[in-house]
């Protein structure tokens, strides 16, 4: 039986604030996954800690809720585990690039063939608005005592510098954009990263949906002026087509120039795509052979309790 | 101790090949049928500070090293000077002729602290703060001294073979000293060229070199060496006997027990096992396809941590090996695979704290943060090894601890064990058993991976199993996995880990809990590596008829109270041994069993317990005359 898209929906509650940009992006990842068609018990949601950390249970699929940061360590565990298993990480901003930095930039070297998502809203939500890495310097959302004393994190030129093979910005309003994008991601071979822009109503009185619509831009005509655009609208192509190095740098240099783009144009679809760098999994089996076929999960441990490995090998080379 | 009991040690710069020497001395003496108890001692340098290497040889078991050193084989001026104290009467000194003259000063690695005391030795004795110093307080002692020089037998070699390059090859100093020490205890050569050839299997010019130098060296002890009382000329060799490192237990354990998952960050002592394992990736599988280890090195401990857990919810089981350090970055994770009743075994390979510590030095510092690792309540094991061959065994039943309990699961190793070269039988792999307990190959029907069940485990999916969809949450959450924050699911829910505590003394068999070598008026209660030299120590003293009991204690937490309590019911005297300053096992015992310990001896000096330290105290316990804290110092 054909699954439909309410089949990746529980029933849990979903006690996200009215109007989150959260919403688009649950919504579109259910919607990714049932247009692939991916089994329910084949994939599994790995979330971090915070508002965006409770996705993995309004989706019924497995559904990891982990640490603050961690996400990226557990979710790699899993995929590297049990490779035949689809996996999607998410967590907020704050959580995977604040705390969770060096994992981000870790997963970026070793390119393990899965999707991480980031609801990037530039503020803690959970813990009532602190400034996360995404905010810019200078900027007061409300409820910060006085303006933001950092400098913020570039997502996209993060990833890209990292070694992400698929570099993509959606939009939480966007959410058919989104969908695609997120389809891409994940049948992409290798590491996908999604930088999802997503409006906190409660506490980002800057990036709102508003802003992001460009109504304060649309003030003194009737003409629309969002903010976002569409990369795949313009002649900018973010694939990497054959392995040289000119090439692959000239893509890299692109994309991290694209990332600079913020204020009254703000780019969102794919901005960098490396198929040709291996994956993880390649690097596995050019030393263990059979590691797709007879991964750790798969593999026999044991016969009725009595353990099958056999060491005798290494025990006679010990012998005196 | 039997006929022989023989100590030799090779010291020398970081870098010089001491380690090699002394695995190759290890080598041939177990070879010829010894028992052999090794330990390694280095600083957390890469290349120059002093290391040193003591073996002792016996025809009897032995499971320790003791104080004196029977034959110390030196080809640096530091070694004489750290070690020429360890050597008795009767003893020798094998050292380079050309380091007469060596001055304290001339060595830049002897550090202030040390140099201070032995120039008050020397003073005090009336020498000169040279090498020929000490070595005249060595001979007044009556110690052998066996001079060479090291440098002339390779320029009298590169004659004789016509090989000017031999000349200055002092990389070779330590083929010639383990070649020396042979020809003096007229061991057998052939055993150390076997060896050198299979070391440089791939470079045979270099090999033939190293044989030519064995060969001179080995001959010009045996003709020009004044007599040694000393000789090592075989016994018979036991059956089944292997020569092992420190980690080998624990790595090979992992294998063996179908650990198919190891992510670890590098980290003194701990790194030693997960490099072992990646080497040996590829597992050989009766009746079946190939198996193998992923190991992987993460960017820190927190990821290792995350890995395993994530790996291990596939139904994987996995594993990470790591010290004091790296576990403190583990801790918040730890609670995670507690709230979700994750099956996880952390091989804790303890080392002198707190902080860096002593990097590369021994202790027994992290009992008590093992034992209460993580916020908030939530059940764990922790379980102690005493050597390296039970740690083959103890790595099998941790992983059946953590499937059938679904806890984590620390393995308390430490550094003492991971620098050991002991000989042992060889491990059987038909001993260890392998017990999933609850975990699923099919699901049927509604699943709920968290169900209330009578004894508070509940059957066990995995990620990617058909219709066994279930959700994690480090959040308090009801039997699907899902959030939850009533008050009346949370009552049940800590209950439900809770109970797992008293099932672990129930269930798990006494003799895995507790291994008592009898019980006598006085009895020694310790845990983990002090086994080996409490073994030995109170063999020496029943030789004396005085009887000494020892209970191991492995399962530490949760604590075997009642069976603690029932085996030390008739002990007058009870003496806490460990390697740490607070004595943390004494501070479990007291919490969970109302007694006072009697004496505590205390180590934490870095440097790991010899049988003679042992001996000392128990003697001072036995004869009235020891403090409550008994503090040792033995060991450069």
């Amino acid at each position: 039986m054909a699954l439909k898209l309410a089949d990746y929906k529980t029933e849990v509650h979903n006690d996200w604030c009215p109007g989150c940009g959260d919403f688009g992006i649950v919504n579109a990842l259910q919607m990714a996954l049932a247009e692939m068609g991916i089994e329910r018990d084949k994939a599994t949601i790995f979330s971090g800690i915070g508002c965006s950390g409770k996705t993995s249970h309004f989706i019924n699929t497995y559904g990891v809720h982990t640490l603050h940061g961690r996400v990226l360590t557990f979710a790699q565990g899993g995929k590297l585990a049990n490779p035949e298993m689809t996996v999607v990480a998410v967590g907020g901003d704050g959580d995977g690039l604040g705390i969770g930095a060096g994992h981000f930039v870790a997963a970026g070297r070793r390119n393990v063939d899965m999707t991480y998502i980031i609801f990037d809203n530039g503020v803690y939500g959970l813990t009532k608005g602190q400034a996360s890495p995404t905010l810019k310097l200078g900027e007061k959302t409300k409820s910060l005592p006085s303006p933001n004393t950092n400098y913020n994190v570039n997502p996209i030129g993060l990833a890209v510098a990292s070694g992400f093979t698929f570099v993509a910005r959606g939009y939480s309003y966007d959410v058919r954009h989104l969908k695609d994008l997120i389809i891409k991601a994940v049948r992409h071979k290798g590491l996908s990263f999604l930088d999802v822009l997503q409006p906190c109503p409660t506490y980002n009185d800057i990036n709102t949906r508003d802003w992001y619509a460009g109504v304060d831009l649309a003030q003194e005509s009737m003409e629309r002026h969002s903010r976002i655009y569409k990369l795949e609208d313009t002649h900018f192509d973010p694939t990497v087509h054959y392995n040289d190095e000119t090439e692959v740098n000239e893509k890299l240099s692109q994309a991290l120039i694209k990332s600079l783009e913020w204020g009254n144009k703000i780019p969102i679809g794919i901005f960098y795509q490396n198929e040709i760098i291996s994956q993880y999994s390649t690097r596995l089996t050019d030393k263990i052979p059979n590691y797709l076929e007879n991964p750790p999960a798969k593999q026999k441990i044991s016969e009725n309790g009595v353990p099958t490995t056999d060491v005798s090998e290494i025990l006679d080379s010990l012998r005196v | 101790m039997g006929s022989i009991d023989f100590t030799w040690l090779i010291g020398g710069p970081q870098g010089s090949g001491v380690d090699s020497g002394a695995n190759v001395f290890s080598k041939v003496c177990a070879e010829m049928g010894y028992n052999i108890f090794g330990k390694r001692e280095f600083y957390s340098n890469i290349k120059g500070e002093h290391s040193y290497f003591a073996v002792r040889v016996s025809d009897e078991e032995i499971h320790s090293n003791v104080n004196d050193v029977t034959l110390m084989a030196s080809f640096d001026a530091e070694t004489i000077f750290r070690h020429f104290n360890e050597v008795p009467k009767g003893g020798g000194i094998i050292y380079d002729s050309d380091l007469d003259k060596t001055t304290t000063d001339e060595v830049h690695t002897l550090d202030n602290y040390f140099k201070e005391r032995l120039h008050k030795e020397l003073e005090s004795k009336n020498k000169p703060f040279t090498i020929a110093g000490v070595l005249e307080i060595a001979k007044e002692k009556g110690v052998n001294l066996y001079s060479v020089s090291f440098r002339e037998i390779l320029s009298t070699l590169a004659e004789k073979t016509e090989n000017p390059k031999l000349k200055g090859l002092v990389r070779m100093f330590n083929v010639l000293a383990v070649s020396l020490s042979l020809g003096l205890i007229k061991m057998p050569l052939d055993p150390l060229l076997q060896s050198i050839d299979s070391i440089f299997s791939k470079k045979p010019q270099i090999a033939e070199i190293n044989k030519q130098a064995a060969n001179f060296a080995y001959d010009y002890a045996k003709s020009k060496f004044s007599s040694f009382q000393y000789a090592l000329t075989g016994t018979t060799k036991q059956p089944d006997t292997i020569l092992v490192q420190g980690h080998f237990g624990t790595s090979i354990g992992k294998m063996v027990s179908g650990c198919r998952f190891q992510s670890y960050y590098p980290i003194t002592p701990a790194s030693d096992e997960s490099v072992y394992l990646e080497s040996h990736e590829l597992l050989e599988i009766q009746n079946d396809r190939p198996g193998s280890t992923i190991v992987i090195q993460t960017e820190d401990e927190i990821s290792a941590m995350g890995m395993m857990i994530g790996a291990a919810l596939t139904g994987t089981r996995s594993s990470t090996s790591t010290s004091g350090p790296g576990f403190a970055l583990m801790t918040e994770a730890l609670g995670w695979a507690g709230i979700n009743e994750v099956p996880i075994v952390i091989t804790l390979y303890q080392r002198s704290g707190p902080s860096t510590g002593l990097p590369t030095r021994h202790g027994q510092d992290d009992l008590l943060f093992a034992v209460y690792a993580g916020h908030g309540d939530f059940p764990k094991i922790v379980y102690a090894s005493g050597d390296i061959e039970e740690s083959f065994y103890d790595t099998g039943r941790c992983f059946n601890y953590a499937d059938v309990y679904q806890i984590p699961v620390i393995h308390m190793m430490d550094k003492f064990l991971s620098s050991s070269v002991v000989t042992c039988k060889k491990f059987d792999p038909q001993k260890i058993s392998i017990d999933r307990g609850l975990l699923l190959d099919k699901v049927e029907g509604v699943y709920k991976r968290f169900a209330f069940t009578d004894d508070g485990i509940s059957p066990r999916s995995r990620l990617g199993l058909d219709n066994g969809i279930f959700w994690n949450t480090g959040d308090e959450s009801d039997e699907s996995g899902h959030i939850t924050e009533d008050p009346q699911v949370r009552i049940k829910m800590m209950d439900k880990r809770m109970s797992r505590l008293d099932l672990v003394t129930k269930r798990i068999p006494s003799d895995e809990q507790v291994v008592s070598f009898g019980v006598h008026d006085y009895t020694v209660i310790s845990w983990g590596s002090t086994k080996g030299p409490i073994l030995d120590a109170i063999s020496m003293l029943k030789k004396e008829g005085i009887d000494i009991g020892f209970i191991q204690i492995k399962l530490i937490h949760p604590f075997p109270s009642d069976y603690v309590q029932s085996l030390l019911k008739d002990t007058k005297t009870i003496i806490d041994i460990e390697a740490n300053h607070s004595g943390q096992l004494g501070k479990i015992f007291r919490q969970n069993i109302s007694r006072e310990i009697d004496y505590f001896v205390l180590k934490y000096t870095g440097r790991g317990m010899t049988s003679t330290e042992i001996y000392d105290s128990l003697k001072k316990i036995v004869e009235n005359k020891a403090n409550k804290r008994e503090v040792l110092s033995h060991g450069a």
